[in-house]
């Protein structure tokens, strides 16, 4: 757990060092080709210190978050408030895509490696090269004008319809990984399948069921855990693109944004609570090993 | 004038549609009608949703996005509105707006109306929003927009000197005075921009808290807050005093993604789009047919020249440069025809604006390598600077292939930092070539064009140019007696202009709407905006 301290402060002050390297005033951005008036210009560059050099801004950054204020955008919105607005709405749809690359991912690899060469196997195989080609962009453009538009049977953007919304664009964003997920768990499969162990279970006379499912699954899913784990923190951090498609306010959108009008306290908020849920994902992941393999202890 | 054929027919429309609603609004009775609406249409209830962007800012003073714009324009009534199609300016809150030397102005507002909250709306709230927008330490974008009444500098100063501009006060209820530093007569031309508009006691005293739910005097009121980056929404404000929306409730839903906006209108989930993918316009056009809304915008797309660099002195490279260059080519390969060539630097919708007032505008490569010749050539590098990562890269490519096979300039190359780091740049007076850059007007007057970008010393004005007669024909437009008077004497600096050619004029943009076959009557005005108030639900 000791090595969050370092990370929080190692992440927050790399990303605020990135955001203030950006050439450009800020607030040129935020009045676009409209002039605005030097005293105007003055009050807002003081307003969110942007006249300090990088340090002061730095401990001026933390002397707030210390005591619970992360900073407002240029709009005068609370970066607390944003990042409280915007994170369930990304949580929501990385999580449904995480159950779904999980669940399918690993069901679809699973028939793959169990009958190698057989129909199945080959759909799995051809259907995972294809959409491991397909930028995911136009994957999201795609699914959204077919099951979209033209069938109607998703909403087509936005998230008035509840859970439903988020199930297409779930869907579009765990495609990638459910295709690794796929191929690592066929690949790990298949490999276990060949083990010492899994002759002897076969020879003292256990089912099926119990040596694919006790003994040669479990031990194959290691890598495809240590993916997902991995998966997880970059699914929240990926989620810009599908978010923009399907119009969700999540935090990528807000990144983004932010990332453009040089917000500095939106993009270190934001960031650093990915950086968050990447370090928790991870820690998840080193538990489950223990979980999954017997020999894997933590003392 | 240089008005398009399209935005007549769009006028016609207008009209046939108004008589058929006159007719349907009497036979209904009109029960619901408060403010004599029968002239412009009916109020036909319902309800509809329209696509903008997150809103920057939903205070009058702040806003400065087209957004923002959107949103208030629906919510507040202003001292004027502009014609949709022929942008002159009505009175709309103003009962009248007089001033015997265009220099102190007598504004008297219609009596009776209120805020949404049962506040009046009196000379006090417009004098109290107008002192809290010029107010520097309030950080107001729009706080320029009062630069020409007498006591801006001393609110601007820091630290400031006084909290109110010395030029405003109130006389009575409904009326106050304006004094100017000097005679402008396109004043009253300028009171319909947002910044201008009325604000109630509560939303001074907590501006951030009224942002969330603002409260104006206009046809529609928030129905409840503003939930960002999903919607907004409105209804119906009963007590409204103007001409009563149609509508009786709109949605406003706020998209980050053009495309999207165009795939929920096409699935039937969303009844007006705006900011329509540029390219995907002939398909929409096709697929949309009279569904499919068409005007001119007021933005002027330009190349800036940086008249202070030796290499860009002579007026003659600056013409053979502009002469070299095919814009209808350009607009028809690159654009899909969504944008209009310029021949002037005032948009076709701007009252006093003229198609082909450039010379040195059109497409002549023989002329264009004459004037190079007696300019003395053209030798080392040329490099053409734009905003990168803005879909700048096709034309400015399409541009220095002109240049290069016209003119014979072989050494062309781009610099394209952020918009930010662009204007910076500009600024800064550190651009080494070209600049490509956008201008949108404030209010429909050609001195909204020349007055900030050409004249010396001026905030929009990134070539550094000065000319002391187009510093005084400018003068001379903003002191005539009359809006009208003015245009003699814009056109004749924006002739000497055009000749000095600090910009070359590449285009002027148009804007676009699609809707469903639910709504009709979705027109946009001259600040690319729809009339949310006018959208007639059909069924």
């Amino acid at each position: 757990m000791l090595q969050v301290v370092p990370v929080f402060f190692g992440a927050t002050f790399l990303i605020f060092a990135l955001v203030y390297a950006v050439p450009g005033d800020p607030i040129d951005a935020l009045a676009g080709a409209r002039p605005i008036s030097p005293a105007v210009r003055a009050e807002l560059r003081a307003r969110y210190h942007l006249d300090d050099p990088l340090f002061v801004r730095y401990g001026k950054y933390l002397s707030g978050l210390a005591h619970g204020d992360f900073g407002q955008s240029f709009r005068g919105e609370d970066v607390a408030t944003i990042m409280r607005r915007r994170f369930p709405v990304t949580v929501r749809l990385g999580l449904l895509a995480f159950a779904f690359e999980a669940v399918l991912g690993i069901a679809a690899g699973a028939l793959a490696g169990l009958r190698r060469r057989s129909l199945a196997d080959s759909a799995v195989l051809v259907s995972t090269t294809v959409v491991v080609a397909i930028p995911v962009f136009v994957l999201g453009y795609a699914a959204q004008l077919l099951l979209g538009v033209k069938l109607h049977w998703f909403p087509v953007a936005g998230q008035e319809e509840g859970l439903r919304s988020y199930l297409l664009p779930a869907m579009v964003l765990g495609s990638l990984s459910l295709c690794y997920v796929a191929r690592l768990t066929r690949a790990s499969l298949g490999e276990v399948m060949r083990a010492d162990y899994i002759r002897t279970a076969r020879a003292k006379g256990f089912s099926e069921r119990r040596v694919v499912g006790v003994h040669a699954l479990r031990n194959s899913l290691i890598p495809v855990v240590t993916f997902l784990g991995v998966d997880l923190g970059s699914l929240l951090a990926g989620a810009v693109i599908t978010e923009g498609i399907f119009n969700l306010p999540g935090v990528g959108q807000a990144v983004f944004g932010a990332v453009k009008t040089q917000e500095y306290p939106v993009v270190v908020g934001i960031v650093t609570a990915l950086v968050l849920v990447f370090i928790a994902a991870n820690l998840a992941v080193d538990v489950l090993y223990a979980v999954l393999d017997p020999r894997i202890r933590y003392d | 004038m240089g008005r398009q054929s399209r935005s007549g027919s769009i006028a016609g429309r207008r009209l046939a549609l108004i008589a058929a609603l006159a007719i349907v609004g009497s036979a209904c009775g009109g029960g619901s009608d408060k403010g004599g609406r029968a002239a412009e249409g009916a109020v036909r209830g319902g309800g509809f949703s329209l696509s903008i962007g997150e809103p920057e800012h939903l205070l009058p003073a702040a806003t400065t996005d087209n957004n923002g714009q959107q949103v208030l324009s629906a919510l507040f009534t202003g001292l004027v509105r502009y014609d949709p199609s022929t942008s002159e300016p009505r009175n709309a809150m103003a009962e009248s707006m007089t001033s015997p030397d265009q220099q102190t102005w007598t504004i008297k507002i219609k009596p009776g109306w209120t805020f949404h909250n049962g506040e009046p709306v009196t000379a006090g709230s417009y004098v109290d929003a107008w002192n809290f927008a010029a107010y520097a330490p309030n950080g107001n974008g729009n706080a320029s927009y009062f630069s020409k009444v007498e006591g801006y500098e001393d609110v601007q100063r820091s630290p400031p000197r006084a909290r109110e501009m010395r030029g405003l006060a109130v006389v009575d209820e409904t009326t106050f005075t304006v004094g100017l530093r000097e005679p402008f007569s396109q004043f009253p031309l300028t009171l319909g921009f947002q910044a201008f508009y009325p604000m109630p006691k509560s939303g001074l005293a907590d501006p951030k808290g009224f942002e969330q739910q603002p409260v104006g005097n206009g046809p529609y009121l928030m129905d409840g807050p503003w939930r960002h980056d999903e919607a907004i929404t409105l209804k119906r404000f009963p007590a409204y005093k103007g001409l009563a929306a149609s509508a009786d409730a709109v949605r406003l839903r706020l998209y980050t993604n053009d495309e999207t906006r165009l795939r929920d209108l096409q699935a039937g989930t969303l009844d007006i789009a705006t900011s329509l993918p540029e390219n995907e316009l002939p398909a929409i056009k096709a697929e949309f047919g009279h569904r499919f809304v068409e005007r001119d915008s007021s933005g002027f797309n330009y190349l800036g020249l940086p008249v202070y660099q030796p290499a860009f002195a002579k007026k003659e490279l600056r013409q053979a440069l502009s002469m070299a260059i095919d814009r209808p080519a350009i607009i028809k390969a690159i654009f899909n025809g969504s944008k209009q060539a310029a021949g002037s630097v005032v948009s076709p919708l701007v009252p006093g604006s003229r198609a082909d007032a450039c010379s040195a505008c059109h497409f002549d490569p023989v002329k264009a390598r004459a004037l190079l010749a007696q300019a003395g050539g053209w030798s080392g590098p040329l490099q053409l600077w734009f905003a990168g990562g803005s879909r700048n890269d096709e034309h400015m490519e399409a541009i220095a292939n002109q240049l290069r096979q016209n003119l014979g300039i072989t050494d062309i190359s781009f610099q394209t930092p952020e918009f930010a780091e662009l204007l910076s740049s500009v600024k800064a007076h550190k651009v080494t070539g070209p600049f490509r850059l956008n201008w949108l007007m404030d209010y429909p007057s050609p001195q909204a064009y020349l007055e900030p970008l050409f004249t010396s010393g001026s905030s929009g004005n990134r070539p550094g140019y000065s000319n002391p007669r187009v510093d005084q024909l400018v003068a001379d437009g903003n002191r005539a007696p009359s809006l009208e008077a003015g245009i003699k004497a814009y056109q004749a600096a924006e002739d000497i202009i055009l000749d000095d050619m600090p910009v070359i004029p590449l285009w002027f943009g148009k804007t676009y709407a699609a809707h469903s076959k639910r709504v009709d009557h979705v027109v946009l005005d001259p600040l690319s905006l729809i009339r949310i108030e006018d959208v007639v639900v059909a069924g």
